[in-house]
């Protein structure tokens, strides 16, 4: 038998220096990373966007040539969809999990930090493919083919394994996200004890198990149709371009929903907190989140509704859209009723969260209007669009992850945050966000193509103030920044509770967090 | 609170720290990076020489990096680190990694139905977008296509591949799982003997069941026209094959190591997941297999 390195027995504290980080199995330390990875890339997504926005501005090619322009609306959407969002998610995840359900890691804490690693290395290619030859994919976030395949640069196949090693590090962190919430839960927690973070992660853990694979799947083809001369989206050899788009939106669809379960779960934890009272409809929050799910399989679709699919195919891709919203008329109307009859306050991660419910509902309602296709013909590729999924991103899934750090930075950091920074920070991405989202509405409906660096002059106005938004959102974002750091530096001790209301396991355990917790599991009343 | 103790739950192992996990995930960017040089290169589209290099440097390290990872797991085991609930998580992990390459294969399977039973009647004019037929005229729809849409531009294959060695290596594969099975069971029964005896011969198939295949690429390729670029019926069947064989390939390294592994004396009747978890992966490349017999050669 051969001898186990000592320091792998004793349960101290972490490494010194910046090789801990490199190192660690510790699921706080890498959800720290994953988080501040994830806010490095959402600056960087960001800065790509204000480029975008300066870009149109005014009429005209006035700041970047089209050819970069292009880059910059694929590589924005790239960015945050999967450097942003998606990482963010994984990583209050993998911080808050362990905790909320009485485990004492990650179920596999090596694989765990894997996961992670991969990710830098990862958005280190799909950035550097801006430097190349060519310059980076220009294709759009969807990278449709034959654009992306006979017509792309030839950096696309950096682009397409920077991708794989980014789904294997989502499958991976998915599968052990699903092990840890099946397999460690402390005595005592049941399945519908479970918090609904817990929950919703659980769900999309497995989405992301069923999909990533999808899209491995259809970048390979990709990849051999670029270099191998292969017919799997070339007519001309029998292939097809649509075979592209649904297999695409099989994975896009799932992977819309994974960006935003976990944000009911976020915002199902801070309502009740704030509201003083529990959750209204537990039970139903945890069947709308499957059957949120399961229906994400059966609409990819509507995404498609312009290539000419067969009628009976466009009914049926209609219909199982809107079913999708009557389980998320659910969620929606279970927080409105939890907070009617509440002892309301509004902390600053109380305030994300209402903006969230208010907005996110605004964003439901435009897709539900893109979910009819006959309407839909006429919305396809505007800005229409381009305002209906940033309002379930922006004011959805990342005033979410906002409200979420600002309700847990307390327990990571030991330290209160800057109350009235905040409330500034907050009020700044509220009217930013709408200033910049809500007249796209306008110009989509008149007809303004999205993707394009130039417009006719009648959008002029519209895009104006849109931009104007989209600046002071942008701006705001440094103060988040500034509001965090100065947070984690020091400031009021925060109590192991700070926020009176809150519910969980979490909370019974001191701030700042020890760093090693639960390594005997907690008793479950 | 964390000091209320359960005494019937022993303690999660977590190690301390791994350099493993970095040494992986810079082996995968070195992957990525020399893999995506060298098709630059070998497809034409930009000279690319370092890429070669890079890739090669990878695949060493993902070699090295594997072994000793695992190599870590089996001899923590072995020390008794891993506690009942820790071999749990190793099983579901194992078992949804399973999942996960069902979904890979299921994007192949998909892309093969929807052509069939969509787009290609549709451009040869049947079925609900039957007026797609009026952008190539004269295009008949058969199965194995051998004329393409637009031959002028991607000639099709001469010949579709015949059922004989596929249906050799079907029997092959299923004989080997059936052989894997006895393996299985005889490590339950602790006898040994049986145990390498069962195992060699499933690895002496499946090694068969590569030749057998390499033969019909070779066919595919000398004789038979069917190329990977001889249209949509050639890249269906490379992709569907080839990843069912870069798996075969992966689960005879496995079933290898296993053998090695029994040979060291490692596993016991109760207590044996690493060997289970291969068996799994074994069984689940045969179903794949069988799937795949059915629609690539068959239908």
């Amino acid at each position: 038998m051969t001898a186990i390195p000592h320091d792998d027995h004793a349960h101290h504290g972490p490494a010194t220096g910046l090789w801990r980080w490199v190192v660690t199995t510790n699921h706080k330390d890498i959800g720290a990373m994953y988080l501040w990875f994830s806010f490095a890339m959402f600056l960087l997504g960001g800065a790509f966007a204000m480029v975008i926005r300066a870009e149109l501005f005014q009429p005209g090619f006035s700041l970047v040539e089209p050819e970069f322009f292009n880059q910059m609306t694929t590589m924005h959407g790239l960015i945050m969809v999967f450097g942003a969002v998606m990482p963010a998610f994984v990583g209050l995840a993998n911080y808050m999990i362990p905790l909320m359900i009485g485990a004492p890691d990650m179920a596999l804490p090596r694989l765990n930090n894997l996961s992670f690693w991969i990710l830098p290395f990862a958005f280190l290619i799909l950035v550097s493919t801006l430097f190349m030859a060519g310059g980076g994919p220009n294709f759009g976030w969807t990278f449709y083919a034959p654009l992306s395949t006979t017509y792309g640069p030839p950096s696309t196949v950096f682009f397409i394994l920077a991708m794989h090693i980014m789904g294997a590090s989502s499958i991976m962190g998915a599968i052990n996200i699903i092990v840890t919430i099946w397999n460690m839960r402390a005595p005592g927690m049941t399945w519908m004890k479970m918090p609904l973070f817990v929950w919703t992660w659980l769900i999309t853990a497995f989405l992301l198990i069923m999909v990533m694979p999808v899209l491995a799947g259809l970048i390979t083809m990709m990849l051999l149709d670029i270099t191998a001369q292969t017919s799997f989206f070339n007519a001309a050899g029998g292939g097809s371009p649509l075979l592209f788009q649904h297999l695409f939106w099989f994975f896009g669809h799932p992977e819309v929903y994974i960006m935003i379960l976990p944000a009911f779960g976020i915002i199902s934890a801070i309502i009740p907190a704030f509201a003083r009272k529990p959750l209204f409809g537990y039970a139903s929050m945890v069947y709308a989140t499957a059957a949120i799910a399961i229906l994400s399989f059966f609409v990819w679709a509507h995404h498609m509704f312009t290539v000419g699919m067969p009628f009976a195919a466009q009914l049926f891709f209609m219909i199982s859209t809107m079913i999708i919203a009557v389980p998320t008329g659910v969620k929606v109307f279970n927080w409105v009723a939890t907070m009617i009859g509440g002892s309301m306050t509004f902390e600053v991660p109380m305030l994300f969260a209402i903006a969230f419910v208010v907005l996110f509902t605004i964003g439901g309602f435009s897709g539900l209007m893109l979910a009819i296709a006959p309407v839909d013909y006429q919305y396809h590729d505007t800005y229409f669009v381009v305002a209906h999924f940033h309002y379930v991103l922006v004011p959805g899934a990342v005033f979410s992850i906002m409200a979420g750090v600002y309700y847990w930075l307390p327990k990571w950091t030991g330290h209160m945050f800057h109350e009235g920074l905040a409330k500034v920070h907050f009020w700044m991405s509220f009217i930013g966000v709408n200033v910049a989202f809500f007249p796209q509405h306008f110009l989509g409906l008149a007809g303004m193509p999205r993707r394009i660096p130039d417009y006719p002059l009648q959008f002029a106005n519209f895009n104006m103030i849109s931009s104007m938004g989209a600046f002071l959102f942008g701006l705001s974002q440094l103060l988040f920044m500034f509001i965090v750091i100065k947070c984690v530096m020091g400031g009021k001790k925060a109590e192991a509770k700070p926020w009176e209301g809150a519910e969980g396991l979490e909370w019974d355990l001191p701030s700042p967090l020890p760093y090693h917790t639960f390594e005997t599991p907690p008793k479950i009343k | 609170m964390a000091s209320s103790t359960h005494d019937k739950t022993p303690a999660y192992y977590v190690p301390e720290s791994s350099r493993l996990p970095i040494a992986m995930a810079f082996t995968l960017f070195l992957l990525a990076w020399g893999g995506a040089g060298v098709l630059q290169n070998v497809s034409g589209i930009q000279q690319n020489s370092s890429g070669v290099w890079i890739l090669s440097v990878g695949l060493v390290m993902f070699a090295a990096t594997l072994t000793v990872w695992f190599t870590k797991a089996a001899r923590e085991h072995m020390a008794g680190l891993n506690s009942e609930q820790l071999q749990e998580s190793y099983r579901q992990c194992m078992k949804w990694f399973i999942v996960s390459e069902a979904m890979f294969f299921a994007a192949f399977f998909g892309g093969l139905f929807y052509v069939r039973a969509f787009e290609l009647p549709w451009m040869a004019g049947e079925g609900a977008k039957a007026a797609t037929g009026m952008l190539y005229e004269g295009f008949e729809y058969t199965w194995p296509l051998l004329t393409n849409p637009v031959p002028e531009a991607v000639p099709g294959p001469q010949e579709a591949m015949h059922w004989t060695i596929p249906l050799i290596n079907t029997t092959l594969l299923i004989t080997s799982s059936v052989t894997l099975t006895f393996a299985h069971h005889a490590l339950r029964k602790e006898h040994r003997a049986s145990l390498k005896n069962w195992l060699l011969a499933t690895i002496v198939l499946a090694v068969v069941f590569l030749g057998f295949q390499a033969y019909e690429y070779y066919e595919a390729y000398a004789h038979l026209g069917l190329t990977l670029d001889s249209g949509i019926y050639g890249s269906t069947f490379f992709i569907l094959t080839g990843f069912h064989g870069v798996h075969v390939i992966m689960g005879t390294i496995i079933l290898i190591a296993l053998y090695f592994r029994v040979l060291k004396g490692h596993f016991t009747g109760p207590d044996h997941f690493g060997f289970e978890a291969g068996a799994w992966y074994w069984h689940f490349v045969d179903v794949i297999w069988i799937l795949l017999f059915f629609v690539v050669y068959i239908f």
